[in-house]
């Protein structure tokens, strides 16, 4: 099977570019484990990967032009020659690795976490089923930013939109019956960019590689702030 | 250049379940943290954790922390420490009821409970009927627990150094550790961290094994650094393969699936574990449904054209309870074995799972240095979770046991760190020479010229320990395989990396990973070549019992000379009775 692979070493090369390989397909095989044969074929070649089963996130990578999770998706998916780059719109360290640091940001700006502000019961906090079915698509996020990533809105102004990653977490915690700060994360969100610089292109949607579905994520909360409005 | 150097109350190594635990406890107290993470900390292997947690919440049927204890001691084969286990079980419960608090998303009962199932090992009323322990976010209970870690130390403002990478911890003559030698990796600039605590959290050592469920990055890296820094390391012969491996290939399917109702059946369509464990079947412990899998396959009743595995049956359940309790295992075995788990059977295989060994500490966390039972510890050094051997899980784990131990002894010696650095509120003089060493590590690297590849002998390697040390274990088998990995450490010296930049430099940390997980190998397969005995995950043909008399003591190995110690298991638990040991049968 024949590949073509971004290449870039800012200590050896000026510019990036794009270098063959070809390897010898199994059955079975996923994109990971022919980016784990080109690297045996060159141990230069960098990019990042760990579970090798789709639940850490580290592996998100573009190829043929949409983002994917290498470790789950079969090359029997993928047209020949397989281009694989790094995600579109973030600063390349290095081959297929790039800096998410201003993904990871925008991830803390929601204040991604549990907020309670009653005394903590003794036992757990009661949650009825169907209260915690809300949470289902959102929780499952892994932080890979095939969405992100994917998205135009966050390619034009990443220092003022949130992301669709960042904004499916801060609807998971509005979801959450527990979640006693809804007011306060709403008013965060307030204002032309950080919400509202989505357009529904749903790139987000596509790229997901855990079906997960930000775009309605994000319409989810701009209904709630709409409501509060009236 | 002079070497950057940055100081903390405590360092982390570690941000799986228990260093992330650790931490949070510590700033939340307003301690100064630093935790060091070789990936971002939602990539640990925690996040991989599927079927859940125990904990005697009873929220389903009659449960109490006593028969925990009593599961865990004889689930361990009587090798776990039943001070250290029942103090585990009895914390289990306000640690799941904290995880809760903080956002865990657990999967809840009809009454707004957190959801309880099944699973392997657990029984009421101290060997009776199942019991129903395990707590769960469906099928992605690790997941679940890590990214709410991870939040809940956002919002404490941890300092984090994510893709740093831990080159060795750094002590005086006095054998204080005094901090590590951490590389990052984006720039491949060393750095010092200089802390008045250190806790080793970096988790297990899956991947000196060719088929394992383990990640990429569990290559028992503190395992190693307590190694050359002249600690041993405890019980290393007892490895769990677990029993459910999606065949050929190693991913994990939870024991969940045996606990939803699923059950293993061999070429003839036949429920084999009725055979092996007539009570508990399907649910029995890893190690016997392991060892009954393979069995199976060794006496010819194995499925697929090469009669190499066995079929997890499933589709007897309905989509509905899978679609609700196992959405990631049906979507794990649609793309990795081609099958949906509500029309076909899976099938599987056991695979390399986790190491019950480690550092030996005692129930606080702290790492004890010697065979010694006078509780001797170095002040200051603590470890937990995976690679750490506190000891309950003895020789064999049972399911939910692992998300419940690096929880509860990580959150416990964040506490008991903060009581130490109350006392000790000074850091010590830096030890140059230490310092020194642990640079050496890296330099050996730079050395160019043609040699081995990285890759090369780390397929050789992980080949060896597969082919030597896997779930049968006989004498000649083991001796060879001692004898090929020692010959493997000689070949380290003749690896060459190719790449030799500075930037996000993934070939040199593989080569560092590879000296850290051949150490640990060699451990394994010394440890298990000189217990002469069965017992939970270490199954001998050629000793095919239980030796009480001679072998109930935990196996201590230092890498200086290959040597082992042994010390006696902590058999008097805390308040109650102990149980002692009786023929194991499920």
């Amino acid at each position: 099977m024949k590949f073509s692979v971004y290449r870039y070493n800012p200590e050896l090369d000026n510019d990036p570019y794009m270098q063959d390989f070809e390897i010898e397909p199994r059955q079975g095989m996923m994109l990971r484990d022919a980016l784990l044969v080109i690297r045996e074929q060159d141990e230069s070649f960098t990019f990042r990967h760990s579970c090798g089963e789709g639940v850490c996130g580290s592996d998100g990578v573009n190829v043929n032009g949409s983002n994917k999770l290498a470790c789950i998706t079969p090359l029997t998916e993928l047209k020949e020659p397989i281009v694989v780059r790094p995600f579109p719109g973030r600063p390349v360290i290095r081959d297929l690795v790039v800096d998410m640091s201003r993904f990871y940001a925008q991830y803390k700006q929601v204040d991604p976490w549990l907020i309670r502000k009653e005394p903590m019961p003794e036992r757990e906090i009661l949650q009825l089923p169907e209260e915690r079915d809300r949470l289902d698509g959102l929780y499952e996020c892994i932080m890979c930013g095939c969405c992100s990533t994917s998205c135009p809105s966050f390619w034009w102004n990443p220092d003022k939109f949130l992301g669709p990653q960042a904004l499916l977490s801060a609807c998971r915690f509005l979801a959450d019956s527990r979640d006693q700060a809804a007011e306060e994360r709403l008013d965060k969100l307030e204002g032309p960019y950080k919400l509202f610089r989505c357009h529904t292109i749903m790139n987000c949607v596509e790229a997901c590689p855990k079906e997960l579905n930000p775009t309605k994520a994000i319409g989810h909360i701009k209904a709630i702030m709409l409501k509060d409005a009236i | 250049m002079a070497l950057e150097k940055q100081r903390f109350d405590t360092l982390i190594l570690g941000a799986g379940g228990a260093g992330l635990n650790a931490a949070l406890q510590l700033a939340n107290a307003d301690l100064k943290v630093a935790v060091v993470s070789k990936v971002f900390p939602t990539r640990s292997h925690t996040v991989a954790a599927q079927g859940g947690v125990n904990a005697a919440l009873a929220n389903v049927l009659p449960d109490n922390w006593h028969w925990h204890m009593f599961d865990t001691v004889k689930g361990s084969d009587y090798l776990g420490d039943q001070d250290a286990i029942e103090y585990m079980c009895r914390e289990a419960i306000p640690t799941v009821y904290e995880l809760e608090h903080n956002g865990v998303p657990f999967s809840r009962l009809s009454n707004g409970k957190i959801y309880q199932r099944a699973f392997g090992g657990q029984s009421q009323n101290f060997g009776g009927e199942q019991a129903v322990r395990t707590c769960a976010a469906a099928d992605r209970t690790g997941h679940a627990i890590l990214h709410t870690l991870y939040q809940q130390n956002i919002r404490a403002k941890t300092h984090f150094y994510d893709e740093y990478f831990a080159v060795d911890l750094i002590k005086d003559d006095e054998g204080v550790v005094l901090g590590a030698l951490v590389l990052n990796i984006a720039t491949g600039e060393p750095l010092l961290i200089e802390s008045k605590t250190t806790l080793l959290a970096t988790g297990g050592c899956g991947q000196v094994f060719r088929t394992t469920s383990n990640a990429h990055i569990n290559t028992g890296d503190g395992m190693a650094m307590a190694l050359r820094a002249g600690l041993p390391l405890m019980d290393m012969e007892f490895f769990q393969f677990h029993p459910t491996g999606i065949a050929g290939k190693g991913m994990l399917i939870t024991e969940g699936v045996r606990g939803e109702g699923g059950y293993l059946i061999n070429q003839d369509g036949d429920r084999f574990m009725e055979k092996y464990a007539p009570n508990a079947k399907d649910l029995a412990s890893r190690d016997v449904v392991s060892r009954s899998i393979v069995t199976e396959v060794r006496d010819g009743h194995g499925c697929g054209p090469e009669a190499d595995h066995v079929m997890l049956k499933v589709n007897h359940l309905s989509e509905d309870v899978i679609a609700k309790r196992l959405p990631g295992i049906r979507e794990s075995a649609r793309i990795f074995a081609g099958v949906d788990p509500v029309k076909e059977p899976i099938p599987v295989f056991p695979t390399a799972h986790y190491v019950m060994g480690g550092i030996p500490t005692d129930r606080f966390g702290r790492v004890m240095p010697t065979s010694e039972d006078n509780g001797a510890h170095l002040p200051g050094l603590y470890a937990a979770g995976e690679c750490a051997c506190a000891s309950v899980h003895g020789a064999n784990r049972l399911g939910g046991n692992s998300l419940l131990d690096i929880l509860v002894f990580g959150r416990l010696a964040g506490h008991n760190i903060i009581d130490y650095v109350k006392d000790n509120g000074a850091h010590r003089p830096l030890n140059e020479a230490a310092v020194e060493q642990a640079m050496g590590r890296l330099q050996r690297w730079r050395t160019k010229g043609e040699g081995l590849t990285v890759s090369q002998l780390r397929n050789e390697f992980r080949k060896t320990m597969e082919d030597h040390a896997g779930v049968f274990r006989v004498e000649e088998m083991m001796a060879e395989g001692v004898e090929k990995v020692r010959q493997i450490r000689e070949k380290l010296g003749d690896v060459r990396l190719t790449d030799h930049s500075s930037t996000f430099n993934t070939n040199r940390t593989e080569a560092l990973e590879l000296e850290n997980m051949i150490d640990v190998g060699l451990s394994i397969a010394v440890s298990a070549l000189h217990r002469k005995e069965s017992r939970g995950a270490h199954s001998r043909p050629d000793y095919p019992k239980r030796n009480d008399a001679e072998w109930m003591k935990h196996t201590l190995y230092w890498n200086e000379g290959d040597k082992l110690d042994y010390k006696g298991v902590r058999v008097q638990p805390l308040t109650v009775e102990r149980f002692p040991p009786q023929e194991r049968v499920y």
